[in-house]
């Protein structure tokens, strides 16, 4: 059974903790640094990013995280958590774990007023996917070796290697598509 | 009630979603709003005073001026709630028109109507409104409110009634959960709520939104107890910024809601914050003069 974990500081946590069990896989909260052992894929849940980013500096899971990222362990980024695996955060330099060859812009849509739902059709999985959108990010530019699967007017999911990324939040959803690629097929 | 309705108050709960394990503070200048987001914070609400202040004064208490909201809006990257007299839904109408993320109808300021609270459903921004029991949280949430914090009692650096609204109302979910079909029929009424909103409250076995505890809360220990109480998060207002070392303060307060339920660091993080908020007894404080009782 493969052990997911989820980063645990703060937001929507306990939503995708539900998704893993659902799909009958081991969840794990991590809030320590032991939390870290032996995890076979981690997810970095929506919250607010600049308060999630500040608990990986201060308890120094950050630079754990990113070495097992480095290594290999897949890594998930929903809305806050995809802001925090950018290489790049318009006009704010980078995000706390580096890894991901984006542009991404934080708040890109507006206040909670301009918050929204849509289906959006994803060519991988041939099925249109509900998708949320919560004060989310935009992602504004995408380097060579990511590859978008999923988009709104801009790319809103992407994958590089073991890393993937969206702006919006399956873990809301009655639906599991994207969680289950995750752990299907990112999670090795 | 429609579907673009509906969907809209989805979204708003969902914003609620991504807050909990947090705290909200007040804040009433661009620069207390920086030391919020710095210190952790996962939204700020703007006010024109803190609510020790608004205690002492004793005068009208409003919405703050559209100048302040703004500035601390473009002073910080989080969510900017604000609040509005209960009932005020003028007040809440030109919170929307400014684009705030949360409106906060709340007994803190002076109420401007006594029987009605605002019609939520007519607006597009996100409601939080207080509650001190469980028939008063449903209430709130069939008028439209996506969040619900505990009342407590704001401005006092006094943290006794934040638990005794949290654990009354876990207490009445607990008992809603214990009925049958006929005796949640006589329950429902009794509490003044929809059966549909109390029998879905029993089977989830909490209440359908996101809950904070607020009202009083002024050290790490008393965010830690509210949320091993099972609150989502909390506010803190007053309880910061009247205490001599706000930075510390906050940063240590939002450490403390997140590893609640781990004494060994809430030891650590504890350890010499300075000299805190002046508490009030409530004993001392006469009926008119808690915030607590007004909106029902």
């Amino acid at each position: 059974m493969k052990t997911i974990g989820v980063l645990a500081f703060q937001g929507g946590v306990i939503e995708h903790v539900k998704k893993i069990e659902e799909l009958g896989a081991k969840p794990q909260l991590v809030k320590k640094k032991e939390d870290l052992k032996s995890l076979d894929g981690l997810i970095l849940p929506g919250g607010e990013s600049t308060t999630i980013g500040k608990f990986l500096i201060e308890t120094g899971l950050k630079d754990q995280i990113l070495s097992l990222i480095y290594e290999g362990m897949s890594v998930w980024g929903t809305c806050a958590g995809a802001i925090l695996l950018s290489k790049n955060i318009k006009n704010q330099g980078s995000g706390v774990l580096p890894v991901l060859n984006i542009v991404i812009e934080r708040n890109a849509y507006g206040s909670q007023l301009d918050s929204f739902k849509k289906e959006v059709f994803v060519p991988r999985f041939n099925i249109a996917t509900e998708c949320i959108f919560i004060r989310a990010p935009r992602i504004v530019e995408v380097a060579e070796g990511v590859e978008v699967l999923a988009e709104l007017e801009t790319p809103i999911a992407v994958l590089q290697k073991n890393i993937l990324a969206t702006t919006f939040h399956p873990e809301l959803t009655s639906q599991n598509y994207w969680h289950s690629f995750f752990v299907e097929n990112v999670v090795k | 009630m429609s579907e673009i309705v509906n969907e809209r108050y989805e979204l708003n709960k969902n914003l609620a979603q991504m807050l909990k394990g947090g705290v909200i503070m007040d804040v009433t200048s661009p620069k207390e709003a920086e030391i919020a987001e710095k210190a952790g914070a996962v939204a700020v609400m703007a006010l024109q005073k803190v609510p020790a202040d608004l205690r002492k004064e004793g005068k009208v208490a409003r919405m703050a001026d559209p100048k302040i909201i703004l500035e601390i809006k473009s002073a910080v990257s989080i969510p900017v709630m604000a609040k509005v007299r209960i009932g005020h839904f003028v007040e809440a109408q030109i919170l929307e028109a400014l684009g705030i993320d949360y409106i906060d109808e709340s007994e803190v300021l002076t109420p401007a109507d006594e029987e009605h609270h605002i019609d939520k459903w007519k607006f597009k921004a996100a409601f939080v409104c207080g509650a001190r029991d469980l028939g008063e949280a449903l209430r709130r949430i069939q008028e439209g409110a996506s969040m619900i914090r505990t009342k407590g009692e704001a401005g006092t650096g006094n943290v006794v009634e934040a638990v005794r609204h949290l654990r009354r109302i876990n207490k009445q979910i607990s008992y809603a959960a214990s009925l049958n079909e006929d005796e949640l029929y006589a329950y429902a009424k009794e509490l003044g709520v929809s059966y549909e909103l109390l029998k879905k409250t029993a089977e989830l076995k909490r209440l359908p939104v996101v809950n904070f505890a607020a009202g009083g809360i002024a050290t790490p220990a008393d965010a830690a107890l509210m949320m091993q109480l099972g609150a989502d998060g909390v506010f803190v207002g007053s309880g910061i910024f009247k205490s001599k070392n706000p930075e510390k303060r906050a940063r240590a307060i939002v450490m403390a809601t997140t590893y609640y339920n781990d004494p060994k660091i809430l030891a650590e993080i504890s350890y010499d914050l300075g000299e805190e908020m002046e508490g009030i007894d409530l004993r001392n404080l006469s009926e008119h003069e808690l915030l607590q009782f007004r909106g029902n």
